[in-house]
């Protein structure tokens, strides 16, 4: 390996809390008691939990170990597919914890969150008009769970409508989490398969597609980075039979600024502000997913929604009889809002649509720079990612996980492996927009020195890692899931 | 745009790479139906000052402490959090880190989960607890549909002295579902009314709220009992995760499955959200759990180490036969409230829960002596609901102005409740805060 990014360096071991500490150590400054203790009945007492008890030292080293054993888009690239791990800009982190955005409450009188009201129904707006969509919640707390809003939404139309649907249509390509988002709402996935080119074709969804049939969960661009070619064919396939077009919005940060999902026909639409709008995914979220609709299925969306009144105040209403309720207890992943928020407002509108024209010149770059080296699935130009297999490594006997797992030693983040599913041994590369070229040029260097690497090398990788590969058998076949 | 890193001779370096001519053309792909006919309609984008400006000003527009007094709980709870919390929580490692699938550059977020379900599952009192829902309502909605799951019965009850946001919730992800919700009354004295449940059999879950939405403490061991009767699974609910620094925890009391809201845990109010939904169960329940879960493994070397596991449970391998669709979680809450937990330590949890409880309950010995006891007589931890006369509402209105917020008006969520407000006292609130409402209320 030469002047890679992956070097070793001095990594310290760590205990686990509760093999630390000491009894009678706290790492708690106790507020000042100004008020007398009051016992609660003593048949209502338990111990507590038995908390470690650490000094504040203590607790301050265990995480900063912790935190090095771990790798985020600020350590280094993190090319992972349909994540759209681009940077998270410090100053959402600095908007997200003003006072009154970080400790307002959200039973305040309306008079006395002005502010949170007024962001709200701004991000409202941007995401409409980004979108070209009518109206919009800010409530679903994930990208799956804006799926559930939507899928509800549309459940809630046709109940409106005394019309009974079983099914929903569901392409090959989808993310899991369409399938499980539909049942909850009793919808039966059928399958469409993509044609020989990646792309869904009308007149297979016209096949399946019946007065039963509530619509179409479709990604556009699909997770071959492909954008659907014929989606506007196909919402007029679901549309003269009554269904309606929802739009899996993950991968949006392709087509900000170019592409208008009101004019393709989508009915709902989610978002996912922790891919396209920049706020950190923080290993594992928290995220937000909002969902956006047409006007025909807006009364539909959760309560509260926020109103502006003729005098130019906002206020909460509940009066939305055909609302399919609430998602989440109050607002939304506030948090996640604002730091969304502030994102639309460092770009503006340029700024968007230039951030997509470079995900898509840096996605189609190294498709080009690693297609000799890589086989291509779908050799056309693609959106923001692109998806390579691991069939010409095959021989030698090196598969997807083996290249992952390598790429750790070189210092970087694998991009997504084996899905989509529809391609086998799957490798699916999104470099985001701000990755430079300089940067992308050493990923590609590091993946063909992969490339020629032994086996026996790939197999043992990482070597430069905390841990070595896992047993992940052993850990579902006896779970241990506390200490 | 600094966030954007290519110069223009980059860019043209790079389409001669891909052949293409302009960026435009690389999405040609794109039919015209498909297009945007004009820009976004969007402000002008702003330098970091603007931005901050403009942000200063937005969140100037909400009330907070110390210059209101605000008595609101009811489902937030403002605590204080350390500041070692906050900076750790917010080390870039963590928080710009993706869902741990690749575990050998993940073991900081894999460990400090491992450690956050060990600390939850004790506080719970459960054998397990998963490593994070969107917040109390979805973790209690998703415990009732994995009751369903388990029993195969498409009934549930809920007492009505669960937070009523929650309920809300509950109906959203049930309704579609077809899962009958029958809902439990209240006592005179704010504790639930278990008594429709003699004589029902196969139920799927009975679910209540400890301390509940009036902030008194439930009887939880013998509603528990009751449901295991009724053949169903008993589910205990919480709102404010601080109470079990006192309280005896729910699966000690006989709860098959444990869910709330776990923000009291370090996690700033924040308008509410994002939170932590926590959800725990017995080892007999485990493999029906919906969302993720960290185990303890060993790497090829021997080497102790972490992974999520269970993943036959998730959409991403089960896809609609999964147990939820929950994919992203609120890990980050969870560490942060795991790094709260080991701040407090087992002492210092307590103490804070007594003082808690010390403050509300100085709060209401004082309101008592002016006239105005609790409205309901089980005991409670951190809030309380009193009754005030009905000129109040206008007093109340006024208070807005002097910078108090007097508790929340029940009477939108219960209206037989008119004049009666829930009020909470954290270790946040002083005498001199108290005291400024009591003179208030009194004069």
């Amino acid at each position: 390996m030469n002047e890679s990014l992956g070097a070793t360096g001095l990594i310290l071991n760590e205990k686990l809390l509760w093999e630390k500490g000491r009894k009678g150590r706290s790492g708690f400054s106790q507020p000042q008691r100004d008020v007398p203790v009051s016992p609660l009945p003593v048949e209502l007492l338990g111990n507590g939990p038995d908390f470690p008890e650490l000094s504040e030292v203590d607790v301050v080293r265990h995480y900063t170990r912790l935190s090095t054993w771990n790798f985020g888009v600020d350590t280094g690239m993190y090319p992972l597919g349909s994540c759209t791990m681009k940077y998270n800009p410090k100053t959402n982190e600095r908007q997200a914890a003003l006072r009154g955005l970080a400790s307002g409450h959200p039973l305040l009188p309306e008079s006395l969150c002005q502010g949170a009201l007024e962001l709200m129904v701004e991000l409202e707006r941007f995401l409409a008009e980004i979108t070209g969509m009518d109206a919009v919640s800010l409530q679903p707390a994930a990208g799956a769970h804006g799926e559930l809003t939507g899928m509800l939404v549309i459940h809630a139309h046709f109940k409106k409508n005394g019309d009974s649907r079983s099914k929903i249509i569901i392409p090959d390509t989808a993310h899991g989490t369409n399938p499980a988002s539909a049942a909850l709402c009793g919808y039966r996935p059928v399958p469409a398969a993509s044609g020989p080119d990646g792309i869904l074709e009308p007149a297979s969804i016209a096949a399946l597609m019946d007065a039963q049939t509530a619509g179409i969960m479709i990604t556009n661009p699909n997770t071959l980075g492909l954008f659907e070619t014929h989606i506007r064919e196909i919402a007029d396939v679901i549309h003269a039979k009554g269904g309606l077009v929802y739009a899996d919005g993950a991968n949006m940060n392709a087509v900000m600024g170019i592409a208008d999902m009101g004019r393709i026909g989508v009915d709902v639409l989610h978002l996912n502000l922790h891919k396209t709008f920049s706020t950190p995914h923080g290993g594992g979220g928290p995220g937000a997913g909002p969902v956006c609709v047409t006007r025909k299925l807006a009364p539909f969306l959760p309560v509260p929604r926020i109103i502006t009144r003729e005098d130019g105040r906002y206020t909460l209403s509940e009066d939305f009889p055909d609302t399919i309720g609430k998602l989440l207890a109050f607002h939304g992943h506030f948090g996640v809002l604002v730091r969304a928020f502030s994102y639309i407002l460092s770009m503006g509108a340029e700024g968007l649509t230039t951030a997509s024209q470079l995900a898509v010149l840096n996605a189609n770059y190294l498709k080009e720079k690693l297609k000799t080296t890589f086989h291509l699935a779908y050799d056309r130009p693609c959106m923001h990612e692109c998806v390579f297999s691991d069939q010409k490594q095959q021989s030698a006997g090196i598969s997807t996980l083996d290249i992952a797992k390598r790429l750790m030693d070189y210092g970087y983040h694998p991009p997504t492996i084996y899905f989509p599913l529809v391609v086998h041994g799957a490798l699916m590369i999104e470099p985001t927009e701000t990755e430079s070229m300089e940067d992308l040029d050493q990923f590609v260097d590091a993946l063909k020195q992969i490339a020629s690497e032994p086996a026996d090398v790939l197999k043992t990788a990482p070597i430069r890692t905390k841990v070595r590969r896992m047993d992940e058998t052993a850990a579902a076949r006896k779970p241990c899931l506390t200490g | 745009m600094r966030f954007l890193p290519h110069t223009p001779e980059q860019i043209q370096q790079m389409l001669d790479v891909i052949g293409a001519e302009s960026i435009e053309s690389l999405f040609a792909g794109i039919p015209d139906s498909c297009r945007r006919l004009k820009m976004m309609a969007l402000p002008e984008a702003m330098s970091e000052w603007a931005l901050n400006r403009h942000m200063d000003k937005l969140s100037d527009h909400i009330a907070v402490s110390p210059e209101y007094k605000v008595f609101l709980g009811a489902g937030r709870y403002n605590h204080f959090i350390p500041a070692t919390v906050t900076s750790l929580s917010s080390r870039s490692e963590f928080l710009t880190a993706y869902t741990p699938y690749q575990p050998e550059i993940s073991q900081g977020t894999l460990q400090a989960i491992y450690e956050y379900q060990t600390l939850a599952a004790w506080l719970m009192g459960v054998d397990v607890a998963t490593a994070s829902h969107y917040d109390g309502a979805t973790a209690l909605a998703e415990a009732l549909l994995m009751a369903v799951r388990k029993t195969g019965s498409r009934q549930v009850a809920v007492s009505s002295l669960v937070n009523p946001l929650y309920r809300r919730v509950v109906k959203t992800y049930l309704e579609p579902a077809e899962i009958n919700i029958l809902e439990l009354p209240r006592l005179q004295n704010g504790q639930t009314d278990i008594s429709p449940l003699e004589g029902i059999q196969g139920i799927a879950a009975v679910a209540l709220q400890s301390p509940n939405f009036f902030g008194c403490i439930e009887n939880i061991g013998v509603a528990a009992q009751k449901t295991h009767e009724a053949g169903g699974l008993f589910v205990a609910g919480f709102t404010e995760a601080m109470a079990y620094g006192l309280l005896k925890n729910p699966g000690s009391l006989g709860a098959d499955i444990v869910c709330g809201e776990g923000q009291s845990l370090g996690i700033s109010v924040a308008f509410g959200g994002p939170g932590l939904g926590m959800l725990g169960c017995t080892r007999e329940l485990m493999r029906n759990l919906p969302g993720r879960l960290v185990g303890k493994t060993k790497d090829s070397t021997g080497k102790n180490g972490f992974v999520l596991t269970l993943a036959t449970r998730e959409q991403h391998i089960r896809r609609e036969k999964a147990t939820s669709n929950i994919c992203s979680n609120n890990s980050h809450c969870a560490l942060t409230a795991a790094v709260y937990m080991a701040s407090l330590g087992k002492t210092g949890f307590r103490d804070l829960a007594q003082l808690n409880h010390d403050k509300a309950a100085w709060l209401c010995e004082k309101l008592t002596a002016s006239g105005y006891p609790p409205a309901f007589g089980a005991p409670f931890f951190n809030e309380f609901v009193v009754k005030f006369p009905p000129e109040f509402e206008i007093r109340y209105a006024a208070l807005l102005n002097k910078k108090i917020v007097a508790g929340l008006p029940l009477d939108k969520y219960y209206p037989e409740l008119s004049d009666h407000y829930l009020l909470c006292a954290t270790e946040t609130v002083s005498m001199e805060d108290m005291n400024a409402l009591i003179r208030e209320v009194t004069s």
